[in-house]
């Protein structure tokens, strides 16, 4: 059992994380890791959201329609990220990130790692497992967020959380800035992920 | 004119896949080949255009600070907009569910090559990206969402085709084995978004 648990955690982080190996919840992956602090938030929210309601979709997993049950997961998803939008403008230094992240928090409510993880794993399993793979699958998922982020912000404007990091001489490099380096360094980040990970290879 | 230049502007400029990122599961998980690309690529463009307008009169007309107006004095202060994330995925779902149904009973030519794309979209980011920033922008009028909708679908829609049309010649590319599949999709796309950029900035 507890080797099982432990399976259900360190899974989502390393082997089956959920941007790189699954390819799901891109959208907000690219979009939010201009900045180290707002990358930081959205990951927090998004292992809120997906523990959340990976746990309410559980406690219903008897109760829902097979027919409707997309709708129902929906509706759930969407009053999470309601609750977390509402405290995110409610708390006095979030609001500027809130305005930052504009509409992505709500867009939590379409990331396929929350629909993806009800769909897979909630709907089949007991309420304590299925909150602990929520919030693992959303921690893999920050981890990469993190991680590029802290690319972007360092060599985009030298900072990191806003404090500067390297010396004023150096030029930032906007190209970094921009959306589409986001990718490339996704691409680079899975490429060393699957070259240090032969399993994952593709044929 | 004004909606000229919205149109190109969602097109080119304001791409949802390339300025903004809406939509990237869906379209790097079914960009393997031109023909699934293609009807992905439909099927989004009308969901798109039929639920944007529609989230629209919901904004105008019961979210918005003040919308209720119309129903009485007593409710001009009504601030419902903290629901509209709800409101907006509810809406889209159950038309999502409705297509599916009406396009399964009486075309069922059409369900058989669009079909299994519908569920798809109701969990695509790009559709309910495309109503959040509706609500972002203050459009005036039904026109505007109506033109706003069909831009952006059809910018989506380009970028699936150009990128399904370049992974099935990318097939037969020699790959670095770790870069293989996804990665190099990843790094094809941050260039294909490189190329979108030279539309940024454009005034019209």
């Amino acid at each position: 059992m507890a080797q099982k648990l432990k399976e259900t955690i360190l899974n989502p982080i390393l082997k089956g994380n959920p941007i790189t190996v699954l390819v799901l919840g891109i959208c907000s992956a690219l979009a939010v890791t201009v900045q180290l602090k707002g990358a930081l938030v959205m990951a927090l929210s998004v292992i809120a959201v997906t523990g959340l309601s990976s746990l309410v979709c559980s406690l219903l997993r008897n109760t829902i329609p097979n027919r409707v049950r997309i709708i129902v997961q929906l509706v759930v998803v969407a009053m999470m990220v309601i609750l977390v939008d509402q405290i995110l403008k409610a708390g006095e230094g979030t609001y500027a990130i809130d305005k930052q992240l504009s509409v992505y928090i709500g867009l939590i409510i379409t990331n396929c790692i929350v629909m993806g993880r009800i769909e897979a794993f909630a709907l089949g399993n007991k309420p304590i497992p299925s909150l602990l793979d929520g919030i693992a699958n959303g921690l893999g998922y920050g981890l990469i967020l993190v991680i590029v982020a802290f690319f972007r912000e360092l060599l985009g404007s030298g900072t990191l959380f806003g404090f500067r990091v390297l010396p004023e001489a150096y030029v930032p490099n906007n190209l970094v800035i921009l959306p589409p380096f986001a990718l490339i360094l996704l691409g680079c980040i899975i490429w060393v992920h699957r070259a240090i990970d032969k399993d994952l290879q593709e044929n | 004119m004004e909606y000229i230049s919205l149109f190109v502007k969602s097109i080119f400029v304001d791409n949802m896949i390339f300025a903004y990122f809406l939509g990237m599961c869906s379209y790097l998980a079914v960009s393997k080949n031109v023909k699934t690309a293609n009807g992905l690529g439909l099927a989004v463009i009308f969901v798109l255009l039929c639920t944007l307008p529609l989230n629209w009169l919901l904004n105008t007309y019961v979210l918005q600070p003040g919308a209720l107006q119309w129903l009485g004095p007593q409710f001009a202060e009504v601030d419902l907009s903290f629901l509209s994330f709800i409101v907006f995925i509810a809406v889209i779902a159950a038309f999502v569910q409705l297509v599916e149904m009406i396009v399964e009973k009486f075309l069922p030519s059409l369900y058989s090559s669009l079909g299994i794309y519908l569920p798809l979209i109701a969990v695509n980011c790009a559709i309910l990206g495309g109503s959040l920033f509706m609500q972002q922008r203050d459009f005036t009028g039904i026109g505007e969402p109506l033109v706003y909708a069909l831009g952006s679908g059809i910018g989506w829609y380009l970028a699936i085709v150009a990128l399904a049309a370049i992974r099935e010649k990318m097939s037969y590319c020699n790959v670095p084995k770790p870069l293989k599949g996804i990665g190099i999709t990843f790094i094809t796309v941050g260039l294909m978004g490189m190329a979108f950029m030279i539309f940024m900035g454009i005034q019209l």
